[in-house]
Protein backbone atom coordinates (compact mmCIF):
# COMPACT_ATOMS: atom_id res chain seq x y z
CA UNK A 1 0.00 0.00 0.00
CA UNK A 2 2.88 2.29 0.86
CA UNK A 3 4.22 1.62 -2.64
CA UNK A 4 0.89 2.63 -4.15
CA UNK A 5 0.83 5.86 -2.20
CA UNK A 6 4.39 6.56 -3.26
CA UNK A 7 3.39 5.84 -6.85
CA UNK A 8 0.60 8.39 -6.61
CA UNK A 9 3.09 10.96 -5.31
CA UNK A 10 5.53 10.08 -8.09
CA UNK A 11 2.81 10.56 -10.69
CA UNK A 12 2.27 14.09 -9.44
CA UNK A 13 6.03 14.75 -9.43
CA UNK A 14 6.33 13.48 -13.00
CA UNK A 15 3.52 15.78 -14.10
CA UNK A 16 5.61 18.66 -12.77
CA UNK A 17 8.67 17.68 -14.86
CA UNK A 18 9.49 19.01 -18.34
CA UNK A 19 6.65 18.29 -20.75
CA UNK A 20 7.44 15.76 -23.46
CA UNK A 21 8.34 17.20 -26.84
CA UNK A 22 5.55 17.17 -29.41
CA UNK A 23 5.40 14.11 -31.65
CA UNK A 24 5.97 14.23 -34.49
CA UNK A 25 8.03 17.44 -34.33
CA UNK A 26 6.77 19.89 -36.96
CA UNK A 27 8.32 23.26 -37.87
CA UNK A 28 6.18 26.39 -37.88
CA UNK A 29 6.13 26.24 -41.67
CA UNK A 30 3.86 23.20 -41.41
CA UNK A 31 1.16 25.41 -39.89
CA UNK A 32 1.32 28.15 -42.55
CA UNK A 33 -1.11 28.62 -45.39
CA UNK A 34 0.10 27.69 -48.85
CA UNK A 35 0.70 31.36 -49.78
CA UNK A 36 3.17 32.00 -46.95
CA UNK A 37 4.80 28.60 -47.46
CA UNK A 38 5.42 29.56 -51.09
CA UNK A 39 6.70 32.99 -50.08
CA UNK A 40 9.24 31.46 -47.70
CA UNK A 41 10.40 28.87 -50.20
CA UNK A 42 11.03 31.32 -53.05
CA UNK A 43 14.37 33.11 -52.64
CA UNK A 44 13.30 35.78 -55.11
CA UNK A 45 10.07 36.53 -53.22
CA UNK A 46 11.00 35.89 -49.57
CA UNK A 47 11.37 39.40 -48.06
CA UNK A 48 13.90 38.07 -45.53
CA UNK A 49 16.45 37.73 -48.30
CA UNK A 50 16.71 41.55 -48.41
CA UNK A 51 18.14 41.44 -44.89
CA UNK A 52 20.41 38.54 -45.79
CA UNK A 53 21.83 40.60 -48.69
CA UNK A 54 22.36 43.57 -46.36
CA UNK A 55 24.08 41.28 -43.86
CA UNK A 56 26.35 39.91 -46.54
CA UNK A 57 27.48 43.46 -47.34
CA UNK A 58 27.99 44.28 -43.63
CA UNK A 59 30.12 41.16 -43.25
CA UNK A 60 32.88 42.81 -45.28
CA UNK A 61 32.33 46.47 -44.35
CA UNK A 62 34.44 48.72 -42.13
CA UNK A 63 38.03 48.93 -40.95
CA UNK A 64 37.86 45.62 -39.08
CA UNK A 65 35.13 43.66 -40.82
CA UNK A 66 33.77 40.29 -39.71
CA UNK A 67 35.49 38.81 -42.73
CA UNK A 68 38.92 39.87 -41.43
CA UNK A 69 38.69 37.18 -38.72
CA UNK A 70 36.06 34.79 -40.08
CA UNK A 71 36.83 34.83 -43.78
CA UNK A 72 34.17 33.47 -46.04
CA UNK A 73 30.95 33.07 -44.08
CA UNK A 74 29.73 30.18 -46.21
CA UNK A 75 32.57 28.16 -44.73
CA UNK A 76 33.23 29.66 -41.29
CA UNK A 77 29.61 30.20 -40.26
CA UNK A 78 28.22 26.96 -41.64
CA UNK A 79 26.25 25.31 -38.83
CA UNK A 80 27.04 28.04 -36.30
CA UNK A 81 23.47 29.31 -35.88
CA UNK A 82 22.21 25.77 -35.22
CA UNK A 83 24.35 25.67 -32.06
CA UNK A 84 23.05 28.90 -30.50
CA UNK A 85 22.25 29.88 -27.78
CA UNK A 86 25.41 28.42 -26.29
CA UNK A 87 27.83 28.94 -23.44
CA UNK A 88 30.67 31.17 -24.60
CA UNK A 89 33.78 30.39 -22.57
CA UNK A 90 35.44 33.70 -23.44
CA UNK A 91 32.45 35.68 -22.24
CA UNK A 92 31.68 33.33 -19.37
CA UNK A 93 27.95 33.28 -20.12
CA UNK A 94 25.31 31.87 -22.44
CA UNK A 95 24.66 34.07 -25.49
CA UNK A 96 22.35 33.83 -28.45
CA UNK A 97 23.49 34.52 -32.00
CA UNK A 98 22.72 38.24 -31.79
CA UNK A 99 24.53 38.42 -28.46
CA UNK A 100 27.58 36.79 -30.00
CA UNK A 101 27.52 39.34 -32.82
CA UNK A 102 27.30 42.14 -30.22
CA UNK A 103 30.30 40.67 -28.39
CA UNK A 104 32.31 40.67 -31.62
CA UNK A 105 31.31 44.28 -32.29
CA UNK A 106 32.28 45.59 -28.87
CA UNK A 107 35.15 43.23 -28.08
CA UNK A 108 36.93 42.58 -31.36
CA UNK A 109 35.86 45.38 -33.65
CA UNK A 110 35.84 48.19 -31.10
CA UNK A 111 32.41 49.29 -32.26
CA UNK A 112 29.22 49.99 -30.31
CA UNK A 113 26.76 47.10 -30.13
CA UNK A 114 23.80 47.31 -32.47
CA UNK A 115 20.47 48.26 -30.91
CA UNK A 116 18.00 45.38 -30.46
CA UNK A 117 15.93 44.86 -33.63
CA UNK A 118 18.04 47.39 -35.56
CA UNK A 119 18.19 46.62 -39.27
CA UNK A 120 21.94 45.98 -39.07
CA UNK A 121 21.73 43.53 -36.20
CA UNK A 122 18.89 41.64 -37.87
CA UNK A 123 20.73 41.69 -41.20
CA UNK A 124 23.93 40.20 -39.80
CA UNK A 125 22.02 37.62 -37.76
CA UNK A 126 19.95 36.66 -40.81
CA UNK A 127 23.08 36.39 -42.96
CA UNK A 128 24.84 34.18 -40.43
CA UNK A 129 21.72 32.07 -39.81
CA UNK A 130 21.32 31.62 -43.55
CA UNK A 131 24.63 29.74 -43.59
CA UNK A 132 22.93 27.01 -41.51
CA UNK A 133 19.76 26.73 -43.53
CA UNK A 134 18.62 23.12 -43.64
CA UNK A 135 20.92 22.08 -40.80
CA UNK A 136 19.41 20.51 -37.67
CA UNK A 137 19.13 22.44 -34.41
CA UNK A 138 21.74 21.01 -32.04
CA UNK A 139 22.37 23.01 -28.88
CA UNK A 140 24.18 21.90 -25.75
CA UNK A 141 22.30 22.22 -22.48
CA UNK A 142 24.92 20.60 -20.28
CA UNK A 143 27.65 22.08 -18.10
CA UNK A 144 27.48 25.83 -17.63
CA UNK A 145 24.43 26.09 -19.94
CA UNK A 146 22.38 23.86 -17.63
CA UNK A 147 21.05 26.53 -15.23
CA UNK A 148 19.94 28.68 -18.18
CA UNK A 149 18.23 25.69 -19.77
CA UNK A 150 16.43 24.86 -16.53
CA UNK A 151 15.30 28.45 -16.11
CA UNK A 152 13.82 28.36 -19.60
CA UNK A 153 12.21 24.97 -19.06
CA UNK A 154 10.59 26.16 -15.84
CA UNK A 155 9.37 29.43 -17.30
CA UNK A 156 7.95 27.55 -20.30
CA UNK A 157 5.47 25.82 -18.05
CA UNK A 158 4.76 28.69 -15.66
CA UNK A 159 1.38 30.37 -15.93
CA UNK A 160 1.83 34.10 -16.43
CA UNK A 161 -0.15 37.23 -17.21
CA UNK A 162 -3.73 38.27 -16.72
CA UNK A 163 -4.75 35.39 -19.01
CA UNK A 164 -2.79 32.99 -16.78
CA UNK A 165 -1.30 30.80 -19.51
CA UNK A 166 1.98 28.93 -19.87
CA UNK A 167 3.69 28.21 -23.20
CA UNK A 168 3.10 24.51 -22.69
CA UNK A 169 -0.69 24.89 -22.62
CA UNK A 170 -0.81 25.89 -26.28
CA UNK A 171 2.37 24.57 -27.84
CA UNK A 172 2.57 21.13 -26.21
CA UNK A 173 -1.02 20.33 -25.37
CA UNK A 174 -3.02 22.07 -28.10
CA UNK A 175 -0.91 22.48 -31.21
CA UNK A 176 -2.91 21.94 -34.37
CA UNK A 177 -6.08 23.39 -32.84
CA UNK A 178 -7.11 26.82 -34.02
CA UNK A 179 -7.37 30.25 -32.42
CA UNK A 180 -10.02 31.93 -34.55
CA UNK A 181 -8.85 30.58 -37.92
CA UNK A 182 -5.13 30.27 -37.11
CA UNK A 183 -3.62 26.92 -36.20
CA UNK A 184 -1.46 26.78 -33.08
CA UNK A 185 2.10 25.74 -33.92
CA UNK A 186 4.43 23.62 -31.83
CA UNK A 187 6.47 26.72 -31.07
CA UNK A 188 9.77 25.63 -32.59
CA UNK A 189 12.35 28.38 -33.16
CA UNK A 190 13.64 27.32 -36.59
CA UNK A 191 12.61 30.38 -38.64
CA UNK A 192 14.30 33.24 -36.80
CA UNK A 193 15.13 35.92 -37.64
CA UNK A 194 11.91 35.73 -39.65
CA UNK A 195 9.78 38.06 -41.71
CA UNK A 196 6.47 38.33 -39.88
CA UNK A 197 3.53 39.58 -41.91
CA UNK A 198 1.93 41.13 -38.82
CA UNK A 199 5.09 43.25 -38.35
CA UNK A 200 5.74 43.87 -42.04
CA UNK A 201 9.42 43.44 -41.25
CA UNK A 202 12.07 41.00 -40.11
CA UNK A 203 12.28 40.35 -36.38
CA UNK A 204 14.20 38.25 -33.89
CA UNK A 205 12.98 35.30 -31.85
CA UNK A 206 13.10 37.57 -28.78
CA UNK A 207 10.67 39.95 -30.45
CA UNK A 208 8.37 37.01 -31.16
CA UNK A 209 8.60 35.79 -27.57
CA UNK A 210 7.83 39.28 -26.28
CA UNK A 211 4.70 39.20 -28.43
CA UNK A 212 3.63 36.03 -26.62
CA UNK A 213 4.12 37.76 -23.25
CA UNK A 214 2.03 40.64 -24.55
CA UNK A 215 -0.61 38.22 -25.80
CA UNK A 216 -1.17 36.67 -22.39
CA UNK A 217 -1.09 40.18 -20.89
CA UNK A 218 2.14 39.61 -18.97
CA UNK A 219 4.89 42.18 -18.44
CA UNK A 220 7.24 41.93 -21.43
CA UNK A 221 10.90 41.25 -20.54
CA UNK A 222 13.38 43.69 -22.06
CA UNK A 223 15.43 42.59 -25.05
CA UNK A 224 18.41 40.62 -23.81
CA UNK A 225 16.66 39.72 -20.54
CA UNK A 226 17.73 36.44 -18.99
CA UNK A 227 14.21 35.06 -19.21
CA UNK A 228 14.11 35.49 -22.99
CA UNK A 229 17.56 33.99 -23.43
CA UNK A 230 16.59 31.04 -21.22
CA UNK A 231 13.43 30.46 -23.24
CA UNK A 232 15.45 30.61 -26.46
CA UNK A 233 17.79 27.91 -25.20
CA UNK A 234 14.95 25.73 -23.97
CA UNK A 235 13.11 26.08 -27.28
CA UNK A 236 16.24 25.25 -29.28
CA UNK A 237 16.70 22.10 -27.19
CA UNK A 238 13.05 21.24 -27.57
CA UNK A 239 13.30 21.62 -31.36
CA UNK A 240 16.47 19.52 -31.60
CA UNK A 241 16.87 17.92 -35.01
CA UNK A 242 14.51 20.27 -36.84
CA UNK A 243 16.08 22.07 -39.79
CA UNK A 244 16.86 25.78 -39.58
CA UNK A 245 14.78 27.79 -42.06
CA UNK A 246 15.90 31.37 -41.48
CA UNK A 247 14.89 33.70 -42.97
CA UNK A 248 11.45 32.20 -42.39
CA UNK A 249 8.12 33.81 -43.15
CA UNK A 250 5.49 33.80 -40.42
CA UNK A 251 2.01 35.23 -39.94
CA UNK B 1 -4.40 -4.62 5.03
CA UNK B 2 -3.70 -3.35 8.56
CA UNK B 3 -4.74 0.04 9.94
CA UNK B 4 -1.42 1.61 9.04
CA UNK B 5 -1.69 0.38 5.46
CA UNK B 6 -5.25 1.63 5.21
CA UNK B 7 -4.01 5.03 6.34
CA UNK B 8 -1.48 5.08 3.52
CA UNK B 9 -4.11 3.97 1.06
CA UNK B 10 -6.36 6.85 2.06
CA UNK B 11 -3.42 9.26 1.85
CA UNK B 12 -2.62 7.94 -1.61
CA UNK B 13 -6.20 8.31 -2.76
CA UNK B 14 -6.30 11.86 -1.43
CA UNK B 15 -3.19 12.71 -3.40
CA UNK B 16 -4.74 11.20 -6.51
CA UNK B 17 -8.01 13.02 -5.90
CA UNK B 18 -6.26 16.37 -5.40
CA UNK B 19 -4.25 15.85 -8.55
CA UNK B 20 -7.27 14.90 -10.58
CA UNK B 21 -9.49 17.91 -9.97
CA UNK B 22 -12.54 16.78 -8.01
CA UNK B 23 -15.71 18.52 -9.12
CA UNK B 24 -16.75 21.03 -6.49
CA UNK B 25 -19.87 20.17 -4.58
CA UNK B 26 -21.21 23.60 -5.52
CA UNK B 27 -20.76 25.02 -8.99
CA UNK B 28 -23.12 27.96 -9.00
CA UNK B 29 -22.63 31.65 -8.37
CA UNK B 30 -25.13 34.46 -7.95
CA UNK B 31 -25.17 37.70 -9.99
CA UNK B 32 -22.19 40.03 -9.67
CA UNK B 33 -24.03 43.09 -11.00
CA UNK B 34 -27.34 44.20 -12.46
CA UNK B 35 -29.20 42.11 -15.01
CA UNK B 36 -27.12 41.16 -18.02
CA UNK B 37 -27.88 42.20 -21.57
CA UNK B 38 -27.56 39.39 -24.12
CA UNK B 39 -26.83 41.71 -27.06
CA UNK B 40 -24.00 43.40 -25.17
CA UNK B 41 -22.87 39.96 -24.06
CA UNK B 42 -22.56 38.80 -27.65
CA UNK B 43 -20.33 41.80 -28.32
CA UNK B 44 -18.17 40.85 -25.32
CA UNK B 45 -18.05 37.30 -26.68
CA UNK B 46 -16.63 38.28 -30.07
CA UNK B 47 -14.68 41.51 -29.44
CA UNK B 48 -10.93 41.33 -29.13
CA UNK B 49 -11.01 44.06 -26.48
CA UNK B 50 -13.86 42.22 -24.71
CA UNK B 51 -13.68 38.60 -23.67
CA UNK B 52 -12.70 37.47 -27.16
CA UNK B 53 -14.26 34.11 -26.24
CA UNK B 54 -14.58 33.41 -29.98
CA UNK B 55 -10.82 32.94 -30.12
CA UNK B 56 -11.38 29.47 -28.64
CA UNK B 57 -15.15 28.80 -28.69
CA UNK B 58 -17.57 28.40 -31.57
CA UNK B 59 -21.15 29.56 -31.08
CA UNK B 60 -24.25 29.56 -33.30
CA UNK B 61 -24.24 32.53 -35.65
CA UNK B 62 -20.55 33.30 -35.14
CA UNK B 63 -18.83 32.91 -38.51
CA UNK B 64 -15.17 32.36 -37.57
CA UNK B 65 -14.19 30.78 -34.28
CA UNK B 66 -11.41 28.72 -32.75
CA UNK B 67 -11.71 25.17 -31.49
CA UNK B 68 -9.43 25.16 -28.44
CA UNK B 69 -12.48 25.09 -26.17
CA UNK B 70 -15.81 23.31 -26.70
CA UNK B 71 -18.45 24.74 -29.04
CA UNK B 72 -21.04 26.50 -26.92
CA UNK B 73 -24.22 25.81 -28.90
CA UNK B 74 -26.79 24.50 -26.41
CA UNK B 75 -24.81 25.65 -23.35
CA UNK B 76 -27.92 27.47 -22.10
CA UNK B 77 -29.77 24.16 -22.00
CA UNK B 78 -26.99 22.25 -20.31
CA UNK B 79 -26.11 24.78 -17.61
CA UNK B 80 -28.07 27.30 -15.56
CA UNK B 81 -27.01 30.96 -15.65
CA UNK B 82 -25.56 30.50 -12.15
CA UNK B 83 -23.46 27.57 -13.38
CA UNK B 84 -22.31 29.48 -16.47
CA UNK B 85 -21.35 32.45 -14.26
CA UNK B 86 -19.41 30.16 -11.91
CA UNK B 87 -17.33 28.95 -14.89
CA UNK B 88 -16.81 32.32 -16.56
CA UNK B 89 -15.64 33.95 -13.32
CA UNK B 90 -13.01 31.28 -12.62
CA UNK B 91 -13.02 28.03 -14.58
CA UNK B 92 -10.20 26.64 -12.45
CA UNK B 93 -12.80 26.07 -9.73
CA UNK B 94 -14.19 23.35 -12.02
CA UNK B 95 -10.92 22.25 -13.62
CA UNK B 96 -7.58 23.41 -12.16
CA UNK B 97 -5.78 22.46 -15.39
CA UNK B 98 -8.08 24.50 -17.62
CA UNK B 99 -6.45 26.88 -20.10
CA UNK B 100 -9.43 29.20 -20.14
CA UNK B 101 -8.55 32.39 -18.27
CA UNK B 102 -10.37 33.20 -15.06
CA UNK B 103 -12.31 36.16 -16.41
CA UNK B 104 -13.18 37.80 -13.12
CA UNK B 105 -10.34 36.99 -10.76
CA UNK B 106 -7.31 39.10 -9.88
CA UNK B 107 -5.56 37.01 -7.22
CA UNK B 108 -3.13 34.16 -7.79
CA UNK B 109 -1.73 35.58 -11.03
CA UNK B 110 1.92 36.33 -11.75
CA UNK B 111 3.78 38.80 -13.95
CA UNK B 112 0.62 40.62 -14.97
CA UNK B 113 1.39 43.58 -17.26
CA UNK B 114 1.13 46.92 -15.43
CA UNK B 115 -1.85 48.11 -17.47
CA UNK B 116 -3.85 45.02 -16.45
CA UNK B 117 -2.61 44.60 -12.86
CA UNK B 118 -5.35 44.36 -10.27
CA UNK B 119 -8.05 44.33 -12.93
CA UNK B 120 -10.09 41.33 -14.00
CA UNK B 121 -10.33 40.51 -17.72
CA UNK B 122 -14.06 41.24 -17.63
CA UNK B 123 -15.90 43.64 -15.35
CA UNK B 124 -18.77 42.39 -13.22
CA UNK B 125 -21.26 43.86 -15.69
CA UNK B 126 -19.46 42.26 -18.66
CA UNK B 127 -19.66 38.90 -16.90
CA UNK B 128 -23.40 39.37 -16.43
CA UNK B 129 -23.79 40.36 -20.08
CA UNK B 130 -21.88 37.35 -21.39
CA UNK B 131 -23.79 35.04 -19.05
CA UNK B 132 -27.06 36.48 -20.38
CA UNK B 133 -25.85 35.85 -23.95
CA UNK B 134 -24.69 32.29 -23.28
CA UNK B 135 -28.00 31.50 -21.54
CA UNK B 136 -29.74 32.26 -24.86
CA UNK B 137 -27.77 29.50 -26.63
CA UNK B 138 -30.28 26.72 -26.23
Amino acid sequence: MRALAALALCACAAAAAAPPRPEPPLPGTHFLGSDLKALQADDFANPGLLWVARGEALWSEGAKPCAACHGEAARSMRGAAARYPRFDAGLGRVVNLEGRIDACRTGRQGLPAFAPESPERLALAAFVARQSRGMPLAVSVDGPARPVFERGRDLYRTRIGQLNLACTHCHDERWGKTLLAEPISQGHPTAWPAYRVEWQTLGSLQRRLRACFFGVRAAMPDYGDGDLLALELYLAWRGEGLALESPGVRR
Amino acid sequence: MNADERGWAVAGLCVVALGCAPLPARDEQGPLAGAGDAARGRAVFVAREGGHCVLCHAAPGVAVAGDVGPALGGIGSRLTPAQIRFRVVDITRVNPDAVMPAFHRTEGLSRVAAQHAGRPVLSAQQVEDVVAYLATLR
